[in-house]
């Protein structure tokens, strides 16, 4: 029964080329940025630099915050497209139980999200440890934290996909969700840092607890001094992630299509 | 002991019980002070076209979408075979609609377009074909519907209408930018699919269309029920009709009679019959060059009706 509305959505996700380069342009990004970075990095570095884990993989992993601008953009287009274009009320001609539609999208885009951003960090992951380990500055998958470190990657990827998603459905317009996604996910998040500057708590405390500032530790093998932990950072993003998300959700039944 | 499918217990077209598919009971919507629909009652029957008809902005997609479960209803209710169309298992095996032919995303190809919908309702990809077919968009299959001319997306709208072998068909507004072979088209299937005793509704606000396609007329204005009657009792409601006498001694013929109207080149007669007529002016031995009874059109009848219900009024200036 709810097979046949994953097939529905996944047809429409492959048919649109948009969608597809998107997608293409997150995978591309992480691989082209990642390997130009350590590239770089291993070229000017003298004999005696040694790199921590952390550092080896977070330079190959340096895509990361344009892979996730793409992958955004793309949850944002797969619903706001649809509203864009009135092919919305299309689909609740075929599916009008609402909640039903959306999470059939929800499913197909998660596991089509994952399936290339994990491709695309492990790619990433050992791309840039071959250009690193020329210099033996590389870290191994098998160093404590990395293989987590790496699908935590993909898994950050996916969830700012699922952001763009929920922020689309609630706002249902391409330029308002776009501009609503990159600022939490990229702009706030940076100023948010500046916070930890400040004296007193408060100031570190949002910056850790704000969106991707928390979702990334789940893609680094050692958090900063004070920082939440991967998991927990990783929790505390998906919270982020669930608001709107829910907000579209009641929304969605409520309003006219 | 298997329990039936919801879509296998559907009472059968023409059955007693079954006579009303589409029933609209005090079905209103408001948006926020605006009145797009004000307490509509009207039952839409099978096995013949029902023309729902009213000015621009009289109410009628607003209807439509509300029917379909789009919109929510501000007050009031309307049910599709007894069901909330919301509650409806495979929706698009049960009712097919054509709103607005440019509502589909324009990057898609009008094969994955229809795919994606026969998907949705576990219809086989060959119904995609079929329907391809029936409304002659096969070659154009591959295309990305972006593409397509205005006549080419109503084809399309028409085959995702078809595509799950519906009873109930509701169009809004079908011929808008179709050529006159389009319009030939689309008429004939209408009438064919009714014929065939499914339950066709179909929205225009042009009159002139509907006289060539319905067999029943539900009119609204500004939101209300106007009529909701055959389209012969429409036509008869009217007082227009006039008997129009040609004469070169009409002056004559007008002292004659005692009656009509008396313009520039014709006698307009409405008191009396074109019998009558003859009979009189011979007998005077008055030569006519006319005398044709001018049966009142659909057209001037819904004029009438909707003069004081029409929205946005041209003014004389």
């Amino acid at each position: 029964m709810t097979g046949e509305v994953l097939r529905s959505e996944w047809t429409k996700m492959r048919s649109v080329r948009s969608t597809m380069w998107t997608l293409i342009s997150a995978a591309v990004l992480m691989l082209v940025i990642g390997g130009l970075l350590s590239f770089a990095v291993s070229n000017s570095a003298e004999e005696s630099a040694e790199f921590s884990v952390d550092q080896a993989l977070n330079i190959s992993l340096g895509g990361l915050q344009f892979a996730a601008l793409a992958i955004a953009t793309l949850g944002v287009l797969v619903i706001s497209g649809e509203y864009r274009t009135g092919m919305i009320r299309t689909s609740l001609l075929g599916v009008p139980q609402r909640l039903r539609l959306l999470a059939a999208k929800v499913a197909v885009f998660t596991v089509v999200s994952l399936v290339v951003t994990t491709a695309a960090a492990f790619a990433a992951f050992f791309l840039g440890q071959a250009f690193l380990g020329t210099k033996n500055l590389d870290a191994a998958i098998g160093d404590p934290g990395v293989m987590r470190a790496v699908f935590g990657a993909a898994l950050f990827l996916t969830a700012s996909g699922l952001f763009g998603l929920a922020l689309g459905a609630l706002i249902r317009h391409t330029p308002g969700a776009l501009v609503a996604v990159i600022a939490l996910n990229l702009v706030l998040p940076q100023m948010a840092q500046m916070l930890q500057m400040l004296p007193g708590e408060w100031g570190p405390t949002v910056a850790r607890y704000f969106t991707s500032n928390a979702g990334t530790l789940v893609a680094r093998v050692m958090p900063a001094e004070g920082a939440l932990g991967p998991w927990t950072g990783f929790g505390v993003y998906l919270v982020w992630i669930a608001v709107p998300m829910v907000a579209a959700a009641i929304l969605l039944r409520r309003r006219d299509a | 002991m298997t329990v039936p499918q919801q879509e296998e217990i559907r009472v059968p077209v023409g059955e007693p019980g079954s006579m009303s598919v589409i029933q609209a009971r005090r079905l209103s919507k408001h948006y926020g002070q605006t009145v797009a629909v004000a307490g509509l009652s009207f039952d839409v029957e099978p096995g013949r076209v029902t023309g729902f008809l009213g000015p621009n902005g009289a109410g009628k997609s607003t209807t439509m979408r509300m029917i379909l479960g789009l919109d929510r209803p501000s007050g009031g209710d309307v049910l599709i075979g007894g069901k909330h169309y919301g509650d409806l298992r495979h929706p698009l095996r049960r009712v097919g609609a054509l709103l607005d032919a440019k509502a589909v995303h324009g990057g898609r190809s009008a094969r994955d377009h229809l795919l994606c919908m026969a998907q949705s309702n576990a219809l086989p990809a060959s119904r995609v074909e079929e329907v391809l077919a029936t409304v002659g968009l096969s070659a154009a299959a591959k295309r990305r519907i972006g593409g397509f001319s205005l006549g080419m997306s109503q084809r399309l709208g028409i085959a995702a209408a078809l595509l799950g072998d519906p009873e109930i068909l509701l169009f809004d507004e079908p011929v808008n930018g179709l050529d006159p072979e389009g319009i030939l088209w689309i008429r004939t299937l209408m009438r064919k699919l009714a014929a065939e005793g499914r339950t066709v509704f179909v929205s225009s606000h042009l009159m002139s269309e509907m006289a060539q396609t319905a067999d029943h007329l539900i009119v609204i204005g500004k939101g209300e029920l106007i009529a909701d009657t055959s389209v012969s009792e429409f036509i008869g409601r009217s007082s227009q009709g006039y008997v129009r006498v040609r004469s070169n001694r009409l002056a004559e013929v007008a002292d004659l009679l005692g009656a009509g109207e008396l313009h520039a080149d014709h006698l307009r007669v409405t008191s009396m019959s074109a019998g009558d007529v003859g009979v009189l002016t011979m007998k005077a031995g008055l030569p006519l060059e006319e005398l044709v009874f001018v049966q009142p059109t659909l057209e001037a009848a819904y004029m009438e009706l909707t003069k004081e219900t029409t929205e946005y009024e041209a003014v004389a200036s």
